[in-house]
């Protein structure tokens, strides 16, 4: 075992590691998991937080999980260790559950999966049918931003039984294909993989959310502290000191210059030996700060006198969004009945558990970065432009990643270590603590949206006016993209002719808001089916009833006036629910009934809400490509360069290959995500990877089996079996042709075939009123949840979800489940939990996602309604999954006690001030 | 400092140096607190004194010493008196922290959302502080004198707590109203404590409030009201008014709201009146 001094203070420490003896020479009060990661190498014990917030660092020690970031190496002195690499090698139980989370779908990213599997070891261990809430307890302390929970409970209940795998083509519930390394700890996250002889690099930042400030004499301070070896600033950088994502809003510095414009930003890093880099006190860094008077709110950034962000943008207005159909105000004013409302909401987290993390070598004239990502291409492409050198001299290399949701699209940590490393011709190395991760990376965008929507007599919507003011923060990012789409899905699901959405997204002080999950759609259906329960109960129609009245269907414009003549989904979605609907309305009217006659202070509700989301960029190319070859010796290589996040692209994407060219998932052999041998699968996001990078590998898969049928004069529907280089086809006359692949030639990648093909949606441009096609296709959901709330402290019992969701074609219904659960963990912290307060809530312990406590069972209904440009039918769904989540809980809370809460999170007291108002208002009424 | 010997007392106070390097137990502050800096050496590391680990019973009280952590408290065997005390435990952040934190440590750390203060409150616990030069014993409201602050003097450590023998026919409860299901910080928390007599009467009651004053705080006319009263009662949570909460002054945070606190507190105080008089109705 590899022993290395911390400088100075090196002290002994020796106890039992997995079984064998370990020792280590490290400062006593050295934390556990730094010692076990960066000392002795143990990369399966995971960093989230470093405050025993996330519990990602879990080990046992003498058979208790404990966080080994709260744990001085001094105190295991003599004690047991146990990580989950030893235990899946040596704990019989261990590899059993790991077993059951991949055949339960309980890994997704797999950052937490370590921690899952120890914390559920230990239970075990003591108790080996355990029920729901003893696993509750032994996994509470784990935060998974990624499976919503539930399946994690399925893998550790059934932990001695497999369910019967499947074969793999489309349609089948295979295990990820990437999951063995998740469960033994084996998978390289982005903090995994760093060379032992690394510099390290740390990030200056502003303390301010508004500031001036004066670099002083950085020499000087280089030459104080030895072990620095360099101090880079905005003058270093070769290229252009910008990046972004969209054309036309390139506006965020690498290092701020003279002035920074939200807290977190960065204006300076350092760089050199990590003993020195980690101790070094950046408060005493050169630099003299003037604090200014900050806007954190597009009311503030708009005021008369508010000073201005970005040069050309006057009122700090970024841009606006609009859609407009038919005639809303005459609309409006024709209705029998109106909703109006007002709707607030804040700041969200990604709230990954792995930080942004990843490290850059220089090759020569090239520059190899590794790390976490969702957008390998659109990195290389900004990495090549701040550093004033061509795409091809940038190489990206997608490292595991531990979560994403949106923010790991734009480049955070990249260009500071890209630039480093070019510079000291060394490899460096970054790391962001949960604090610089929560300050600095975008987030969701807060919205204030105003809403009328108005219904004619026999329940049918005539007008819709949308209003949403979206704070975008500092920097552009992906708010173009949240204007843009915001006002397109506005409307719900639903047909609606008079419609007008506006969107307008303005800068402020805070941290750049940017992609997540649904782009701004989750906000606008917060407000939008809110009003629909409004409107419902003014008509007196039950409100799943007046959903399916308003329901899109096949041939009916949407409010940009396309057509979609045989894909709609949305009333399967909600029609799906009726039995649920029923059943537990009539449950909730019992309990009421049983709760006011016993004077008990709880109240059930049942609510629903829909959603929609339209897969891919919006009137905008959007190609991915993918790349297969079979080489002499019968191996089938798939370049597949869609990154997978966790929501499994590494196996939908090879699921339709597979299916495409004829032969079984396991015979296919994965490569990427690297750019250098991937072309470019466009980023992850926009709930695109299945639908558009699954059709390019369909192609491929296409191209594939075409060129073996024709080299043997095959009909298309023949068997292929590819086996060592001998290819057998069978048309099934019996007959059957056999190629040998020795006999072809090789290509310069060392293929006899070979395919590369791409995909591109059709969509059309829209007019100044929004109207065109912005996508090829749009995905459905519809969602209802039973609860109770607590009408004295305000507190909400969430008790089930059903969830329908149209995906055109489950690829794999196991991981379509998986995306359902993670969703909705999401939009219940959405309604009830969390908000990003900049400079307040940056950590996981003010900042708070759901627990495992804190989601219900979960029963999702598959809905398959084929979209002819989908993969064999499929439509995505990464986003869907979140939007009706928050709407439905805010509308079962509505029904249970009469509370309508407009400005979220819906935190008890919101909820009981609701109350209070609602009751006050009842009685004013009365 | 080394190895996996543990040291006496006195020896390890000598090396304290008069209170000058910090104390470590559970590290489940200690490391938190640094943020992203590196952790100071040396400590003073109490997890590892002798004897320092011992929970049990010692003349007339229970004795808690000042390494034993949360879960070494909730699978000890003790007394009806304690079971509030055990709630608090289970909620303390998760397993994972529960594993590590000690019961001291947490009053120590002096934080006004600290969850094992109301319920140590309502238990009458004295704290037991040691220096080179001697021992002494404060009651537990002696000891916290503020956000963060206790009555440590210079090196002098918390060696241990102590909680007076209650009588069998205790009821104990602990309230923690927070907005998810773990590892979470109190809104506000609430412990009680009622002796009650032969007769089904309250003879001694002791309720204290958490997360709803810069310490937390017990609420003597909510007690002298409850004296006397019949423990059977199932309108017992009708003698707690609004009037009885007048010592609280909770803050405005992120959390919630001081008026949303008192109300909370208010029904969190009647529910756990409530639920001593349907427990013994029930047995």
């Amino acid at each position: 075992m590899k022993n290395h001094q911390e400088k100075s203070q090196g002290h002994r420490t020796s106890f039992v590691l997995n079984d064998r003896l370990a020792s280590v020479d490290a400062s006593p009060t050295l934390r556990l998991s730094e010692v076990l990661r960066e000392l002795i190498n143990v990369r399966d014990v995971k960093v989230g937080c470093n405050a025993g917030d996330c519990g990602a660092c879990t080990v046992l020690v003498d058979g208790l999980p404990v966080c080994s970031c709260l744990l001085a190496v001094s105190q295991i002195a003599g004690k047991r260790v146990e990580t989950v690499a030893g235990l899946m090698a040596n704990e019989p139980l261990t590899g059993k559950l790991g077993s059951s989370f991949l055949a339960h779908g309980a890994a997704q990213c797999g950052i937490c999966t370590p921690a899952m599997l120890v914390s559920a070891t230990a239970l075990l261990r003591n108790n080996r049918n355990p029920d729901g809430p003893a696993i509750r307890d032994a996994l509470g302390g784990v935060l998974c931003r990624c499976t919503g929970y539930r399946k994690i409970i399925d893998a550790v209940l059934n932990w001695d039984q497999l369910p019967q795998q499947e074969d793999g083509q489309v349609g089948a519930s295979i295990v990820r294909l990437d999951g063995q390394a998740k469960i033994k700890g084996t998978d390289q996250f982005a903090d995994d993989g760093a060379p032992a002889d690394a510099l390290l690099l740390r990030v200056v930042r502003s303390p301010y959310h508004r500031a001036d400030f004066e670099l002083g004499d950085l020499g000087a301070y280089r030459r104080a502290n030895p072990g620095i070896s360099l101090v880079l600033s905005a003058r270093d950088i070769p290229g252009e000191n910008l990046f972004g994502v969209i054309p036309g809003y390139i506006d965020q510095p690498v290092f701020a210059e003279n002035y920074t414009r939200f807290k977190g930003e960065s204006v300076a890093c350092v760089v050199g030996d990590p003993d020195v880099i980690k101790h070094l006190d950046l408060d005493k860094f050169p630099i003299v700060w003037t604090e200014r008077q900050a806007d954190l709110t597009p009311a503030l950034a708009q005021a008369e006198g508010a000073e201005q962000l970005h040069l050309g943008k006057e009122k700090n207005l970024m841009c606006e969004g609009r859609v407009q159909r038919g005639n809303a105000t005459e609309g409006l004013a024709n209705a029998h009945v109106t909703a109006k409302g007002r709707f607030e909401t804040g700041f969200i987290e990604h709230a990954y558990i792995e930080p942004e993390a990843g490290f850059a070598v220089r090759i020569e004239d090239r520059i190899e970065i590794h790390g976490c990502t969702q957008a390998p291409y659109m990195d290389r492409d900004g990495i090549a432009a701040i550093m004033d050198l061509e795409p091809s001299a940038i190489r990206i290399l997608p490292s595991a990643v531990g979560g994403g949701f949106g923010s790991k699209i734009d480049l955070s940590f990249q260009p500071f270590i890209a630039l480093a490393a070019w510079m000291s011709d060394r490899p460096v190395r970054i790391t962001y603590s949960r604090t610089e991760s929560m300050q600095s990376t975008t987030k969701r965008h807060p919205s204030e949206i105003t809403l009328q929507i108005g219904a004619d007599k026999t329940g049918k919507i005539c007008g819709f006016d949308f209003v949403g003011v979206f704070n975008t923060g500092a920097y552009a990012s992906w708010g173009p993209t949240v204007a843009n789409r915001v006002p397109v899905h506005a409307s719900g699901p639903y047909s609606i002719a008079n419609y007008r959405a506006v969107s307008r997204a303005i800068y402020s002080n805070c941290a750049p808001a940017g992609a997540f999950r649904g782009f701004g759609v989750p906000q606008s259906a917060i407000a939008q089916e809110s009003l629909m329960d409004e409107l419902a109960s003014h008509l007196n129609m039950d409100r799943l009833q007046f959903r399916i009245r308003n329901a899109l269907d096949n041939g009916e414009p949407t409010v940009t006036g396309q057509v979609f003549e045989t894909s709609v989904g949305i009333k399967p979605c909600l029609e799906s629910l009726q039995d649920n609907w029923h059943k537990a309305l009539a449950a909730a009217e019992r309990f009421n009934r049983a709760a006011e006659k016993s004077g008990a202070p709880e109240r059930r509700g049942v609510g629903v809400a829909s959603g929609w989301y339209g897969c891919g960029n919006t009137s905008l190319p959007n190609p991915s490509r993918i790349k297969a070859g079979i080489g002499a010796s019968g191996g089938i290589f798939l370049h597949q360069g869609a990154v997978d996040i966790g929501q499994g692209s590494n196996t939908v994407i090879t699921q339709i290959f597979a299916s495409a060219l004829g032969v079984a998932v396991d015979q296919i052999c994965i490569l990427g995500a690297d750019t250098d041998v991937t072309p470019d699968a466009g980023k992850t996001s926009a709930s695109r990877q299945t639908f558009i990078s699954g059709n390019a590998a369909r192609l491929s898969g296409e191209n594939l089996r075409n060129q073996i049928l024709r080299l043997t004069n095959a009909t298309t529907d023949a068997t292929l079996t590819i086996s060592g280089s001998l290819v057998s086809v069978d048309v099934g006359t019996g007959e059957k042709s056999q190629i040998n692949l020795r006999d072809l030639a090789e290509d310069q990648n060392g293929y006899v075939l070979s395919a590369e093909e791409v995909y591109d949606p059709p969509t059309k441009p829209m007019d100044k009123n929004g109207q065109g096609d912005p996508y090829a296709l749009f995905g459905y959901a519809a969602q209802m949840v039973e609860l109770t709330v607590d009408t004295r402290l305000g507190t909400v019992e969430l008790l089930n979800f059903t969830a329908a969701h149209d995906v055109g074609k489950a690829i794999n219904p196991s991981l379509v489940e998986g995306q359902v659960h993670g969703g909705i963990a999401q939009g219940i912290g959405l309604a009830l939990l969390e908000e990003f307060i900049p400079g307040r809530t940056e950590n996981l312990h003010d900042y708070l996602i759901p627990t495992i406590g804190d989601v219900p069972p979960i029963e999702t209904i598959i809905i398959e309604v084929n979209d002819p440009h989908g993969p064999y039918g499929a439509k995505g769904l990464g986003e869907h999954v979140l939007i009706p989540t928050a709407p439905a809980i805010l509308n079962a809370i509505a029904d249970a006690c009469g509370a309508k809460v407009r400005k979220l999170p819906a935190t008890p007291e919101r909820i009981l001030q609701a109350i209070t108002k609602t009751s006050k208002e009842a009685k004013t009424n009365g | 400092m080394g190895g996996s010997d543990t040291n006496s007392l006195q020896a390890m106070l000598a090396d304290y140096a008069g209170g000058k390097i910090p104390v470590l137990a559970g590290g489940t502050d200690f490391y938190p607190a640094l943020g992203d800096r590196p952790a100071p050496h040396p400590v003073l590391d109490i997890t590892r004194i002798d004897g320092l680990k011992a929970l049990g019973k010692q003349g007339a009280d229970w004795r808690i010493g000042a390494a034993v952590t949360w879960t070494e408290l909730v699978n000890a065997e003790l007394p009806s008196a304690f079971d509030g005390l055990k709630e608090a435990a289970r909620e303390i952040g998760s397993v994972q922290i529960q594993n590590l934190a000690t019961v001291v440590g947490n009053l120590c750390n002096a934080s006004p959302a600290a969850d094992g203060v109301p319920p140590l409150l309502a238990l009458q616990a004295r704290v037991e502080l040691t220096a080179p030069m001697g021992v002494r014993v404060l009651p537990l409201e002696a000891f916290i004198l503020g956000v963060r602050r206790t009555a440590l003097l210079p090196g002098e450590i918390v060696t241990g707590l102590l909680v007076p023998e209650h009588p069998s026919e205790t009821f104990s409860r602990f309230k923690k109203l927070g907005s998810r299901s773990y590892l979470v910080i109190s809104i506000a928390m609430t412990a009680i404590t009622l002796v009650i007599d032969g007769e089904g009467l309250i003879s001694d009651a002791r309720v204290a409030v958490g997360a709803c004053s810069p310490v937390a705080i017990r609420l003597s006319a909510l007690e002298a009201a409850l004296m006397g009263s019949n423990a059977d009662n199932p309108n017992l949570a009708a003698v707690v008014s609004v009037d009885h909460l007048s010592p609280l002054s909770p803050i405005d945070d992120i959390r919630g709201s001081r008026h949303y606190r008192m109300k909370a507190v208010l029904e969190m105080l009647r529910r756990s009146l409530a639920d001593c008089a349907g427990e013994r109705t029930k047995s």
